[in-house]
């Protein structure tokens, strides 16, 4: 870890501006991610712009009737939170599936959004890695990739977002909600806040440097029976091997209406609105939940030791939207 | 929860009952630990200390054509960089294969005293400062230039290339043969020739290696994480190149060995280097990722395994072929098909080990060396016998159980390997597991149960202690044993409170430094019995001296006793019908207390192990659910029923076998380090990547003592426990992984990926 310089932000609008002003700068929050990057040298700010005590830990009501997760609102609170647990049980079964109560006591909403990627290659300056250093290769290609993305990655990088937060985000619509250097506010659809590696994987967000996230908004609970469900190599502290954040509306025995993300398998929380499409109107049986299996891994690439992660992630969605119908 | 049963035909009841030994007292040791105040080796408070942090090698082989240090040197705080070209001189490393078996663990272990490369992350350079992050920041500005050699890994692809090494680790014969193994193996009925493949895998405890070493003059204090002190305080002496007498080992509290800390590594020499050259006490501790390269692992192997049966079930030929990587600059052979000697009948047997050098550091004694991984594939092997044979697995081992050992042709010493099949069958419910594969659901969920049997040899290592009463009753044993998490410090004060009968209040010991009587150390499943014998016998001969002084001193109360056999219980001493309180007794006729010594041999110079087959045994059982959907698998039970001699204390017992269970779990399915042969380094060398198993993978576990008494092996009647639960329970989960879906994996761990090439296409 290389030193650096150290402020606690008065208000959101200084935390901007000051990381706006050095470009080596980073703000901080629980810091369960950059800390331990920081360490490794992977990450080397040369100032941290601290956020944490910023009043932005409420989850309040929104007059549309959904939730505006205030940025700094930790995991294990928003996990916790009752109308979360009532309204959108699938966030908060996907929160408590991630990390260990340790890590979620400390990390915060927006800093899960901003986590990067546990790719063993990315987290080892002895290999290249395009993330990392850019132009120096992707060791992951032709390497150990048995957790590595098989939609959505280039020949640059196949490397995952690893949050299960952010999946279940995706199939709720969420909107986030940031401040910019300048003072003024924008709001980026989740599904647009990650972008994809192409030939820049090290720029991995839609946010400029120093805009600062404030608030997820959630808005009003999807009609129907959401499921979270996670599949990873042992009970606890794993991150997913593929994730499925599924909401089954139904009508008689009828699909209604359908959301379908998945997680561990790409650069960012995946949304397959093909397989939505499949599933609307569908009759609620097996064979639907497979042609939206399939439509969902359309496209899907494997690198070797990740090719399992297609059948993986069909079965997957296939189990998940059954357990779904049956309490729909 | 623990039981003890009386199945045992062994069990000397009388002798064991009301006896402090056994109770399942709680650690002696527990207060200071939950409450923070049992002082590890990093933790350890001198002024003036500085602090060192090692930089690996960016290569796995090859050599360092230029190390700039100019900028680290430059950080504020920085006191020395010290790489190859300034290290104070070392002996060099030596041959590959010491010339007797415990050189190994005091050879010379020369860190930075080369330009070679010999394994990637191996130390180039050690950066000292006044604090840890100045020197871990400095490491980081370090420039290295190498010329890189191509180095080997692979080991499936170059059996071939395979040799035969002079002996296996801990000194075993390389190869065994007796009758006609091909003969009768290609004439067998029926067969399994089956193999199996076990990965890289790393001890992990929880307390990285950590040093911190204190010169006073000519003379070193090393405050550090050891198992076995002597073999620190020998391999350090070696390496500096001073007599032992000149290096001190201190080692109260150790967070897990698990075969890590047997001997010296990086952290410890370059401590003491540091130390030495800045005239300052110096601390260095490995970070969790530098562990992966720089603290042992366990190679990669390949196992075949072939079984030849007639149809009645009674094996006519036993076949157990290990190939293992090893480091070429320093040989390590773990024993994997040595207990495939002891373990079942036939007249016709061959073991053999091979190795394949790699680009790779020695590997080291990871938790049951030998067993641990022979037994994974050996026991699954018996499982797909009995299943060709249509046979309870449990009924094919009782068959073929011997009623000698089966190449040594001695007796057992004890031997409850049936009975403890049959009590884990009974407890287990194994009549309800159905030997047709893939027969019990439970909706999405494929229910399987499986078994296999345990055998851990009993060792006894050299050991002396000594202990002391003051005029007040008070005990204090001291030897250099160390309590590893394992329960020593609470099973030695319950021997000397046993012994000399006193309540376990009154007992001190104080273990971990090398000031200290000699012990084996932590190691092997020996520690117990033989620290715990050594202390035995110097709690009886101190006991006798205390009878000649109360015999003969004009102040004792006992003087003039007749000869009857003093009874030393509750605090008091009787003779014949006089009896005294203790303290008073020492009060009056040793005001300064009164001390003795105790020592036992090393077990194979007597001759008890020379006539004996002296085993620990035990029997695992599992239950697992498996997905059918995405082949998660996952634990419901499991039971463990363990014949080990007399079990010192049933509580911290238990905490070890559960121990064993739960890395047999970690072995079976999950627990791989993953080498990446284009760079020779282990990828996922951290603690999120490297699954061990959580809690969420555990649930419900049980452990069963059979009541047993083992007069062979020791004056305690106990044997090696504590790497006796990972003995085959991994093989257990993976014969129930096979039971709930019919798929036979043979490549550990059994990851989900390995299952689902064979799961039906989801049914819903």
């Amino acid at each position: 870890m290389q030193p650096f310089t150290y402020e606690r932000a008065g208000n959101v609008q200084a935390a901007a501006a000051a990381v706006a002003t050095r470009p080596e700068a980073k703000f901080i929050s629980g810091g369960t991610n950059l800390l331990d990057l920081m360490k490794l040298e992977i990450e080397r700010p040369t100032h941290l712009v601290d956020i944490s005590r910023l009043p932005l830990d409420r989850i309040e009501e929104t007059p549309e009737g959904g939730l505006r997760i205030g940025a700094q609102v930790r995991n294990s609170d928003l996990a916790a939170d009752p109308r979360v647990r009532s309204r959108y049980p699938m966030l908060s079964q996907a929160l408590l599936a991630g990390a260990s109560g340790q890590i979620r006591n400390k990390a915060s909403t927006a800093g899960n959004l901003l986590q990067r990627t546990r790719c063993s290659y990315f987290y080892n300056r002895n290999m290249p890695c395009n993330k990392r250093e850019p132009g120096s290769g992707c060791a992951a290609l032709e390497g150990f990739n048995r957790m590595h993305a098989v939609l959505g990655a280039s020949e640059a990088c196949i490397a995952v977002h690893p949050s299960d937060m952010a999946v279940a985000m995706t199939a709720l619509d969420a909107q986030v909600e940031t401040t910019l250097p300048d003072g003024k506010a924008r709001t980026i659809a989740i599904g647009d806040l990650h972008r994809l590696p192409d030939s820049t994987p090290h720029v991995e967000t839609a946010l400029g440097h120093g805009e600062m996230i404030t608030a997820v908004t959630l808005p009003p609970s999807p009609p129907g029976r959401q499921v979270y469900r996670k599949v990873r190599d042992r009970a606890s502290y794993a991150f997913a091997l593929v994730s499925v954040a599924a909401v089954v509306e139904k009508s008689g025995d009828r699909i209604r209406g359908a959301r379908l993300a998945i997680g561990g398998v790409a650069p960012k929380p995946w949304r397959t609105r093909e397989a939505e499409y499949v599933l609307v109107g569908a009759a609620d049986s097996g064979s639907a939940f497979s042609e939206a299996a399939e439509s969902a891994l359309a496209g899907a690439v494997g690198r070797g030791g990740n090719d399992f992660k297609i059948p993986l992630a069909k079965r997957a969605i296939r189990q998940t939207l059954a357990v779904a119908v049956e309490g729909a | 929860m623990t039981e003890m049963t009386t199945s045992s035909p062994e069990s000397r009841s009388s002798e064991t009952r009301n006896s402090l030994i056994g109770r399942p007292i709680g650690r002696v040791d527990g207060p200071l630990k939950v409450t923070g105040r049992a002082t590890y080796a990093y933790e350890h408070a001198v002024n003036e200390a500085a602090y060192g942090y090692i930089l690996g090698a960016a290569i796995a082989k090859g050599r360092i054509v230029e190390i700039d240090s100019a900028e680290a040197e430059r950080v504020p705080g920085v006191l020395h960089v010290m790489t190859y070209r300034n290290a104070p001189a070392q002996p060099e490393f030596g041959p590959a294969v010491t010339p007797t078996v415990p050189e190994v663990f005091t050879r010379a272990r020369p860190v930075l005293n080369s330009s070679r490369v010999r394994f990637y992350d191996e130390p180039v350079a050690l950066v000292v400062a006044e604090t840890f992050e100045a020197a871990r920041a400095a490491a980081g500005l370090i420039r290295v230039r190498y010329e890189e050699e191509g180095g080997v890994f692979d080991l499936p692809a170059r059996l071939a290339d395979a040799y035969a090494p002079g002996r296996t680790n801990a000194g075993f014969e390389t190869d065994s043969a007796t009758g006609d193994f091909d003969g009768a193996f290609a004439a067998a009925s029926v067969k399994v020739d089956a193999t199996y493949r076990t990965p890289y895998e790393h001890h992990n405890p929880m307390e990285p290696h950590a040093t911190l070493a204190v010169w006073s003059g000519d003379e070193v204090t090393i405050y550090t994480s050891a198992q076995t002190l002597a073999n620190f305080q020998a391999g350090l002496a070696s390496t500096l190149g001073i007599p032992r007498e000149r290096v001190r080992i201190v080692s109260p509290f150790i967070g897990g060995g698990f075969g890590a800390k047997l001997i010296v590594h990086a952290d410890t020499v370059l401590a003491a280097l540091a130390a030495r050259v800045l005239r300052r006490p110096v601390k260095v501790a490995l970070t969790r990722q530098q562990m992966f390269a720089n603290a042992g692992h366990r190679a990669e192997m390949v196992q075949q395994v072939r079984l030849g049966a007639g149809r009645d079930g009674r094996l006519t030929s036993i076949g157990h072929d290990v190939w293992s990587a090893t480091s070429g600059f320093e040989e390590f052979c773990e024993q994997t098909a040595v207990f495939t000697r002891s373990l079942y009948a036939a007249p016709n047997r061959l073991t053999r080990h091979r190795l394949v050098p790699v680009d790779l550091n020695r590997g080291e004694w990871m938790r049951s060396p030998g067993e641990a991984p022979g037994m994974l594939a050996f026991e699954c092997a018996m499982d797909e016998l009995a299943e060709r044979l249509d046979l309870d697995p449990i009924e094919l081992r009782i068959r073929n159980e011997p009623t000698e050992d089966p190449e040594r042709g001695v007796p057992f010493s004890t031997r409850n390997l049936v009975a403890c099949m049959q009590e884990g069958a009974r407890r287990f419910g194994w009549e309800r597991r159905n030997p047709t594969p893939r027969r019990i659901r439970e909706g999405r969920r494929l229910i399987g149960y499986g078994m296999a049997a345990a055998i851990r040899p009993n060792y006894i290592g050299a050991a002396a202690a000594k202990v002391a009463i003051d005029a007040t009753g008070r005990v204090t044993a001291h030897l250099d044993m160390t309590d590893i998490g394992t329960g020593t410090y609470t099973i030695l004060s319950q021997i000397a409170a046993e012994s000399l009968g006193v309540p376990i209040a009154a007992i001190k010991i104080e273990l971990g430094d090398s000031r200290f009587p000699r012990t084996a150390g932590s190691g092997g499943s020996w520690g117990a019995s033989s620290a715990g014998s050594a202390l035995h016998h110097a709690c009886s001969a101190l006991k006798e001296r205390i009878m000649e002084a109360a015999r003969s001193d004009d102040r004792s109360p006992l003087r003039g006793a007749d000869a009857a056999e003093p009874i030393f219980v509750g605090g008091e001493v009787s003779v014949g019908n006089r009896t005294v309180s203790l303290a008073d007794l020492i009060g009056r006729i040793a005001p300064d207390g009164i001390e003795a010594t105790g020592s036992v041999a090393a077990g194979r110079n007597t001759e008890s192990y020379r006539t004996y087959s002296q085993h620990s045994y035990g029997a695992h059982f599992a239950e697992v659910a498996v997905d059918s959907d995405t082949g998660e698998i996952r634990m419901r039970r499991m039971l463990s029923v363990i014949g080990a001699g007399r079990i010192l204390n049933a509580k911290t017992a238990r905490s070890q076998i559960l121990g064993g269970m739960t890395w047999g779990i970690g072995a079976a399915l999950m627990e791989e380090t993953v080498l990446d042969p284009r760079y020779g380094h282990f990828v996922n060398h951290d603690l999120a990547e490297y699954h061990v198993p959580v809690n969420g993978d555990v649930m419900e576990m049980e452990v069963v003592f059979l009541e047993e008494y083992d007069d062979k092996a020791n004056p305690l009647g106990a044997k090696g426990l504590g790497e006796l639960g990972v003995c085959g329970s991994g093989a257990a989960i993976a014969n129930a992984v096979y039971n709930a879906t019919g798929l036979r994996v043979r490549e550990f761990p059994i990851t989900l990926d390995k299952l689902l090439p064979g799961l039906p296409a989801s049914a819903i």
